[in-house]
């Protein structure tokens, strides 16, 4: 039977990932928002494997290791090489200051709370609370994707998205091993095919500035 | 009977944070020096400096006003009177009906109002600089705090800060989530109030660097040592907040005899110079922020305030 | 009893306004009006006093065969007009006190005299007014006599354009009070109060009302964005003048909206409580921000009103959703922060102007960029003006505290109401207060510390004196009355409870029979505030601490130059300036609500020349709402004024064309 201090735990770690999710909104320099990352996979990783204790599903320890090991370890350490070569590893340029982002932050945060909590009013109420949780994570990722104009920001944008669905599905019980190997390794070939584009970019333009990548668009009048 | 010995443990509980509070300022010192690999300082040098700073003479400049020459006294009165407002080794204490933790925050502004007047009272453009920089951290780290008392007094179903003691210490609360985002916010909060890296340093001799330093520039003598106390007992005031609310094994409650209370003072000593070790390494791990960052740290802690005290309305579990 | 003398008192005012207006030239005619006037406000201080506190006070009507003809004049007096006739009443003994000593410095007394009593005698015919008529006749006399006390000093720069602004915005309000009043008294035309509140309005109507009622009374309050009036009026006017308008007028437009709101309209919808709260949590924090950016220390103040009418509208807020729900006890706590936040603020805001008046009085000089040092100069003022700083930025023990300490916990028992807007609203409007209280102590340290404080920046500071007897003596008395106010809560609080009885039905547990003077505004357990303890031990520690040190430490002092890291700079335009304190809140803040810039030249290293700061900001509602709408009636009359300048053939033209229409009409309805 699942105590209510498992369950207390369960939700710890959920609150957890959104307060790392602020963070990544916080940070201002490159190795900074790349360590963060590395923070948000292992509580991500910590919380699937929680997760496997309580409903003593053993599949789940793989998902776990393998955002452990990938996500964790291996992502954040090409990420922090990639931005050595591209020699970008200073500060990030927001779009709108931190304190608006910051509050942009929670407006979305009490939006998924305003959204989940009553449209999953037949299950139970950590289940929902972890949801809206879920959901806030993936909307701080957007987030941080819109309101940073840089290309490497954007990819742990995608990444931390990613994470939290992970969140969402393992909260619910129930998520075949196959489903999370395939995420896992588009999530690697995106990142490759990323990494690639980036270079190519910054070796053309000098730049990975999305900002001024947009006037070499197209079809421009 | 009963009320003498309520008392008793209030007067108790105000020589204890007196006492400690230098202490504890010189204990996190000396853990600071050894962790970069100095020997620093004893660890009673700051009862040693008080009191040669009570003994000195006072110089004042042409310019001071009798504000400057009482803000000291008043200073030291209200954060003395906040720190003993707050269960260090006990809860009950007998004033804590007179004041609940929105008075204490309010007590720690009223002193904070004084020494911003003090360091504009003299004229010069250092005191300026460490009044107006004092009072941008203090706009969004008050709220920052008040918002973390609503989160705790809404999980306690009172301001007063021995009953939140007590409450949190009963089987009913486990571990919230909006207690996490409490704990890190007043973390926050307490980091800036106290003047430490990375929002001010301490012991900066730079003049454009300081905050708190800068506002206490001309001050001297007594006056000068009251300062410095009442700083030592907001530091221990602050980590005996987060160790009666966050940690609060250990504290003897009202009314449980001598045994219970030694436990308790036990249980504090440990608590100080658990903090003190964790304080001495984030303090040596992390660098100074532009002060222009300060603004963005303080504006995080409000809105984790604020999504903690959000969470206590919308949830029925969190 | 108490209703007739306070009649007479109105009329006596009214006939020394135009008494003063008869004997203008004269030399006693100053001292004349005053004294008439601190007499009346003095007998309807007592007069409400007693009314309020006597136990079980039935109220009066009275019914006078003024003004129209089959509506007749109703007054009434009751609980809530008593304690706002406490209020104003005494802002009225203050500012004629004040006006006693200030006025000699009047140099267009002639434009003066007539109207203060005038003003005085309309702000109290408001309060006892019992029908819609009488209501909006004496809302009238009040606006006009304040505006001819604006336009006082005309010829000053921005004066004339403060009053005309002014007139607008009343004229505005009070056309959206009249609309109101139709919609209260419905087809049978019911005008008295009385009808009123025997027929409520339907929902939707009641809606509709309150929304005129919050422009109508708002703009008059300086509810945002309603408020654009008020920091060029109130500063325009005499300082002892300035002092009424903002302590007290805009307490009267508050007794409107509470009338309208709370007795007249019925029982609330649960809606109101979540607009009325935001309303007042944005008025709070724009008002303080925009009182950091002032270096005019009456338009500072004044913006500090608009942050206080804020705060006093979140306790209003809160009481009406409180009462949609039925937590009567919960609205009764709500609205006794909300009143007692009304009664203090008219206290220290008061207390404040007349310090600023006092200060403009011997140096001439409103621009805090040119005063500094008068501490030295004017020693009681500076103490009065720091206690009411004190007081204003919610400092324990000072009564300020109290008012907010009840809101906040007003705010604390919220997690009750239903609703899910106002769970999502209600944590955001807590946090926008607490940002609010903690910015007006940074602007009060600001208003103090660059007006007094520091070395003095001109020769006017340089060369000030102290103010004359009877006004440090009301601003003494303003802060001693602060203080008590703040050690003695419970006295106030049971005072309020026969208002509290008749607006929400419910009120707060008995204070004075509380130990030690505590207050428990809801239940011991829960929570409690003694401010005579808090004062008692903070006078009792600092008293020890001095003791103690001086008896064996040291006591000794000595003089000498500043330190000031060893560059000392004799010149005193080195020292921080008002611009220069809040430049790090206008970084943080400015820079996103007034998209305040700031740009230094400076010139090269040998280059003499003086370096340049441009602060550039921008006023958000201005822009968005009063710069648009005056461009629309300018385009408007632009267009309509052709028809001046048409020929006879056109004016025919229009009469043709006008009469064909209306017979179009007349045969198409048929």
């Amino acid at each position: 039977m699942i105590g209510p201090l498992a369950l207390d735990v369960a939700h710890l770690f959920a609150g957890g990932l959104v307060l790392v999710s602020v963070m990544l909104l916080y940070q201002d320099r490159m190795t900074g928002l790349i360590n963060t990352f590395a923070l948000h996979a292992l509580v991500v990783s910590f919380s699937v494997a929680w997760q496997a204790f309580i409903q003593d599903a053993p599949h789940l320890y793989i998902t776990a290791a393998i955002a452990l090991v990938v996500k964790a370890a291996v992502i954040p350490l090409a990420l922090h090489r990639i931005v050595v070569r591209l020699g970008i590893h200073r500060t990030i340029e927001p779009t709108v200051g931190i304190g608006l982002t910051m509050l942009a932050a929670i407006g979305l945060i009490a939006l998924s709370i305003m959204v989940m909590l009553p449209i999953t009013a037949q299950a139970g109420a950590l289940a929902r609370e972890d949801l809206s949780f879920a959901l806030s994570v993936i909307l701080l990722g957007l987030l941080m994707m819109i309101s940073r104009r840089n290309a490497v920001s954007q990819v742990v944008g995608f990444m931390s998205i990613e994470n939290g669905l992970i969140l969402a599905a393992t909260g619910a019980k129930g998520m075949p091993l196959v489903v999370e190997i395939s995420v896992a390794f588009s999530i690697l070939v995106a990142l490759i095919v990323i990494g690639i584009f980036l270079f190519r970019i910054r070796e053309r333009f000098e730049t990975v500035d999305i900002h001024l990548l947009h006037e070499h668009r197209g079809e421009q009048p | 009977m009963a009320v003498i010995l309520d008392a008793l443990v209030q007067f108790c509980q105000m020589a204890v944070v007196l006492a400690f509070a230098p202490l504890l300022a010189g204990y996190v010192r000396k853990l600071k020096a050894l962790l970069v690999g100095r020997r620093g300082p004893p660890l009673l040098q700051p009862y040693r400096d008080l009191l040669r700073l009570l003994r000195k003479e006072v110089v004042l400049a042409h310019s001071a006003s009798w504000v400057f020459r009482v803000t000291p006294y008043l200073v030291f009165a209200a954060t003395w009177v906040a720190a003993a407002l707050v269960p260090t080794f006990a809860t009950g204490l007998l004033f804590s009906y007179a004041a609940d933790m929105i008075a204490i925050v309010a007590l720690l502004g009223s002193a904070r109002f004084m020494l911003a007047l003090a360091g504009l009272d003299v004229g010069t453009s250092f005191g300026g600089i460490g009044s107006s920089r004092e009072m941008m951290i203090a706009s969004l780290a008050e709220p920052a705090m008040l918002m973390v008392v609503f989160t705790l007094s809404l999980l306690a179903g009172s301001t007063q800060l021995s009953s939140i003691a007590e409450a949190l210490q009963g089987p009913g609360i486990g571990l919230r989530v909006s207690l996490a985002l409490a704990l890190v916010a007043l973390v926050m909060v307490a980091i800036a109030e106290n003047a430490r890296i990375p929002v001010d340093n301490p012991a900066t001799h730079l003049e454009l660097t300081m905050v708190h330093e800068a506002m206490i520039l001309e001050y001297s003598g007594r006056h000068l040592a009251l300062i410095e106390a009442a700083s030592f007992v907001k530091l221990l005031l602050y980590v005996s907040v987060i160790g009666c609310v966050f940690a609060p094994w250990g504290i003897a409650a009202s009314g449980d005899g001598i045994a219970a209370y030694l436990a308790g003072l036990a249980a504090y000593v440990g608590k100080l110079a658990l903090a003190g070790f964790l304080l001495a390494v984030f303090e040596t791990a992390i660098a100074k922020m532009r002060v222009f960052r300060v603004s963005d740290f303080l504006g995080a802690a409000l809105m984790l305030g604020v999504l903690a005290a959000l969470l206590r309305f919308v949830s029925r579990v969190t | 009893m108490a209703l007739e003398a306070l009649l007479w008192c109105t009329a006596a005012l009214l006939g020394a306004g135009i008494g003063a207006l008869a004997m203008r030239r004269r030399a006693g005619a100053g001292v004349a009006v005053y004294g008439i006037s601190l007499g009346a406000a003095l007998v309807g201080l007592v007069a409400a006093g007693v009314s309020l506190l006597a136990p079980g006070f039935p109220g009066a009507a009275l019914t006078l065969p003024l003004g129209l003809p089959w509506l007749g004049a109703h007054f009434r007096l009751d609980a809530l007009s008593a304690f706002f006739l406490l209020v104003i009443n005494l802002g009225g003994v203050g500012a004629s006190l004040f006006g006693l000593g200030y006025g000699r410095h009047e140099e267009a007394p002639a434009r003066v005299l007539p109207f203060f009593p005038a003003f005085l005698g309309g702000m109290n015919l408001v309060l006892v007014a019992a029908d819609a008529f009488t209501f909006l006749f004496a809302w009238e006399l009040m606006s006009l006599s304040s505006w001819a006390l604006v336009m006082a000093h005309h010829r000053r720069p921005g004066n004339a354009a403060a009053g005309y602004l002014y007139l607008l915005m009343a004229s505005f309000g009070t056309l959206a009070l009249l609309l109101a009043f139709g919609l209260l008294a419905g087809p049978s035309g019911g005008y008295g109060f009385e009808a009123m509140r025997q027929a409520p309005p339907s929902a939707a109507l009641g809606g509709v009302v309150l929304v005129l009622a919050l422009i109508g009374a708002g703009s008059k309050a300086g509810l945002v964005p309603l408020h654009v009036w008020l920091p060029l009026a109130h500063p325009a006017a005499p300082s002892h003048v300035s002092a009424l308008m903002s302590g007290v007028m805009t307490k009267v437009a508050i007794y409107g909206f509470v009338r309208i709101v709370f007795d007249l309209l019925g029982p609330p919808a649960w809606w109101w409580g979540a607009v009325v709260p935001l309303l007042g949590g944005i008025t709070a924090a724009m008002g303080v921000l925009y009182a950091l950016m002032q270096s005019d220390l009456k338009r500072l103040l004044a913006y500090s009103t608009v942050e206080n009418v804020g705060i006093v509208f979140i306790g209003l807020g809160l009481a009406l959703a409180f009462e949609a729900n039925g937590m009567t006890g919960a609205a009764a706590l709500a609205l006794t922060a909300a009143l007692l936040h009304v009664f203090n603020h008219s206290l220290f805001k008061s207390l404040l102007f007349f310090g600023a008046g006092a200060v403009l009085g011997s140096t001439g000089e409103r621009d805090m960029e040119r005063l500094g040092g008068l501490i030295h100069r004017m020693p009681r003022t500076a103490f009065a003006f720091l206690i009411g700083s004190a007081a204003i930025s919610a400092l324990p023990p000072f009564n300020g505290f109290v008012s907010e300490w009840l809101t906040f916990q007003a705010i604390l028992l919220s997690p009750a109401l239903p609703q899910w807007l106002l769970k999502f609203l209600v944590p955001a409007v807590g946090a926008l207060l607490a940002l609010s209280a903690a910015l007006a102590a940074a602007c009060f340290v600001k208003a103090f510390g660059i007006t007094f404080l520091g070395r003095p920046r001109s020769e006017a500071a340089r060369d000030a004196v102290e103010t004359d007897p009877w006004s440090l003596a009301v601003m003494l008395g303003l802060a001693a009355l602060c203080l008590l106010a703040g050690i003695l809560p419970g006295y106030f609080i049971d005072a309020l409870a026969p208002v509290l009885q008749a607006l929400t039905g419910a009120s707060l547990p008995r204070q004075e029979q509380l130990d030690w003077l505590t207050i428990v505004p809801i239940a011991q357990s829960r929570s409690s505030y003694n401010g005579l303890l808090l004062f008692f031990f903070i006078a009792l520690a600092a008293g020890l601490a001095a003791e103690v040190i001086h008896r064996w430490a040291s006591a000794a002092a000595r003089r000498s130059a500043a330190w000031d890291c060893g560059f000392p700079d004799a010149s005193p335009a080195t020292q921080y300036s008002a611009g220069s304190f809040s430049q790090p809140i206008r970084r943080v803040f400015g820079s996103v609500v007034f998209r305040a810039r700031d740009e230094v030249q400076i010139p090269p290293p040998g280059d003499a020349r003086a370096a340049r700061l441009d602060v550039r900001m921008r006023d958000v509602p201005w822009e968005a709402l009063y710069a648009p709408l005056a461009r629309l009636v300018g385009f408007a009359a632009e267009q309509l004024n052709r028809l001046q300048f048409l020929t006879i053939r056109g004016y025919l033209t229009l009469v043709f064309g006008t009469l064909v229409a209306l017979l179009m009409v007349l045969a198409v309805w048929q």
